[in-house]
């Protein structure tokens, strides 16, 4: 660390490139290396070849042999009727859990922003289920979907609404809304706190002007907070897409897939094929297929918003 | 914001903010509620809920029951030498990010967008056949190394952001009295870093704390696993009795992340953290 020869008043002058010495970018490179040199050796790099294991036929096992075969696990997978149950579910698990995640957060952003009672209780409570793990937000969520000892069964047995007890995640009508619904809640908080944030950024003034010139409640929402929140919206709603369409954990523990592959999401179908079938390639190459999905998706979403933009 | 609201306005406000409350907090109730119940109420037909007679029982049972006990002290070793190796690494190339602007830095932060994009699948074969060549698959030190790998880039992301609201006069004047570049790191930056220093520490530590994809996938030996993996094997083995000490060792994994929000809850709500944890 001491090699660092570059003194503060250097480094201060504005567009520093110029004037650094061979030197002072060594000491910069050293600094930076004990981070730079794990990500690429773990991250980078087994992410290239990752992609790469998708045009293989590699398997699980030592001494196998691994050979390239283009685009053979591509056609196997149009073919496959269970990549295409899978990535039906996926589609419909991320675009449900963000559509009504980012909704739900919205309304609950916009009652936070208020000067309501309880305000500080509920900005708490809204954070909580952030803080928990995603194991626990599934167990916690049997307990209450639970055909015996469950919550819900049990409220509607309360109100007298006995013909609606069913066993939640086990029927294959209803597990996929149930998970669709543990998934918004988990990740609810997070949203809100983004939007409230943005929120918060919206100038106090443009709202006021808008009511001295006679606009309503809804006309204000439509078009000054809207608008001005409309980056913060953008960049949530397509972080909580690449999320939830990656997501492994919360399902893995509510359901497994269950029942007969009803909520069988895409990452949980990858990884039954490598971790049980050790097809380690034919995971791999589920996976590009992911990443293709999403880019595209993004780009179609990313593009309309900035078309409406301009 | 939208000025004042008429009464009726007021009022569907405040029913709409108990839905809230209602959807984000029984679930939550219901997990406390079932921790503190004894074997009898847990399996008797109409549930409660609130126990009628609370007990404690659950917490020792998941505490003495050898497997919860020693998964969390698992995940105590694997969380806690995540959080060190990683404000380690992290500190030197933050202060280089937040002072000096580098075509590398701007990789290196470019790189935490990206790799979001990609679905962890990609990642874990080639990860888990590399450990596998060097022996650390089946191992602690495995799952750190790609614990502090994988909270880094935001830990950098973070920790830089901390750096740079430290004003370099500071830097500049201890110079100007004669100190040299590492006494200027050590008496005048890293003191006022703390704060940064142990938000990305407990960032880290409850990044590790919750994972559970690598750690499934990485650890073969039951004796190896950490909490999430042995509470959601936990899950697999039926019976209602069974739920009080699944419920109180779920309580007790989400403590350490608790913590961490009540410390960061005024930087969170600030939005500047907003994307710091995800599941």
């Amino acid at each position: 660390m001491t090699t660092v020869a570059e003194r503060p008043d250097v480094a201060h002058a504005d567009g520093p490139r110029a004037a650094r010495s061979r030197s002072d970018r060594m000491g910069i490179y050293l600094l930076l290396l004990p981070s730079l040199l794990p990500i690429v050796v773990l991250s980078v790099f087994p992410l290239v070849r990752g992609m790469y294991l998708g045009f293989t036929n590699a398997r699980a096992g030592r001494n196998v042999e691994v050979s390239f075969t283009g685009l053979a696990n591509y056609r196997e997978l149009l073919g496959d009727e269970l990549f295409w149950n899978s990535f039906k579910i996926g589609l419909l698990w991320a675009v449900g859990v963000t559509v009504l995640q980012f909704l739900l957060a919205l309304g609950l952003a916009l009652l936070l922003n208020q000067q309501l009672r309880f305000r500080g209780a509920a900005r708490v409570l809204a954070v909580v289920p952030w803080a928990m793990p995603p194991v626990v937000v599934g167990i916690l969520w049997k307990l209450v979907y639970h055909p015996d000892a469950g919550l819900l069964n049990e409220l509607f047995y309360r109100v007298g609404a006995d013909g609606l007890r069913t066993n939640w995640l086990g029927d294959f009508s209803t597990a996929l809304p149930a998970v669709i619904i543990v998934g918004v809640w988990a990740g609810m908080p997070q949203t809100t706190v983004v939007l409230l944030a943005g929120l918060q950024g919206v100038p106090r003034e443009l709202h006021e002007a808008a009511a001295v010139d006679g606009a309503g409640t809804w006309h204000r929402f439509r078009n000054v907070t809207l608008p001005a929140l409309a980056p913060v919206i953008v960049a949530i709603t397509s972080l909580d897409f690449i999320w939830n369409f990656n997501s492994f954990g919360l399902v893995y523990v509510l359901t497994a897939g269950g029942p007969g592959g009803k909520t069988m999401l895409p990452m949980l179908f990858a990884y039954e094929e490598a971790f049980r079938y050790g097809n380690y390639g034919y995971a791999a190459a589920l996976g590009n297929v992911m990443v293709v999905i999403i880019v595209a998706l993004l780009a179609v979403y990313l593009r309309r918003r900035l078309r409406e933009a301009n | 914001m939208f000025g004042k609201p008429s009464r009726t306005g007021r009022t569907l406000q405040y029913v709409a903010l108990t839905g809230y409350l209602i959807f984000l907090g029984f679930p939550l109730v219901w997990l406390v509620s079932t921790a503190f119940k004894p074997p009898r109420e847990l399996v008797q037909l109409h549930p409660t809920l609130i126990p009628t007679n609370p007990t404690a029982q659950n917490f020792v049972q998941a505490f003495t029951e050898q497997e919860l006990g020693r998964a969390a002290l698992n995940s105590l070793q694997v969380s806690l030498a995540s959080a060190v190796l990683t404000v380690l690494v992290a500190l030197p190339a933050s202060y280089a990010l937040a002072r000096f602007r580098t075509k590398l830095g701007t990789a290196a932060l470019g790189w935490v967008l990206l790799s979001q994009l990609f679905p962890f699948v990609l990642l874990i074969i080639p990860i888990f056949l590399i450990l596998r060549e060097v022996g650390l698959a089946n191992s602690h030190a495995g799952l750190v190394l790609i614990y502090v790998v994988w909270a880094l880039p935001f830990a950098l992301w973070m920790l830089q952001g901390f750096v740079r609201n430290i004003p370099r006069e500071l830097e500049e004047a201890a110079s100007v009295d004669g100190a040299s570049r590492l006494q200027i790191l050590r008496r005048v930056v890293f003191p006022l870093l703390a704060p940064g220093i142990v938000a990305t520490a407990l960032f880290s530590f409850i990044s590790a704390w919750n994972e559970f994809f690598f750690a499934l996938v990485l650890l073969k030996t039951p004796e190896l696993a950490t909490l999430p993996v042995t509470l959601a094997r936990f899950v697999g083995i039926e019976g209602t009795a069974r739920l009080g000490p699944l419920a109180a060792g779920s309580l007790l994994a989400t403590l350490p992340s608790l913590i961490f929000f009540a410390f960061m809850q005024r930087r969170l709500s600030s939005g500047s953290l907003a994307g710091a944890v995800k599941g």
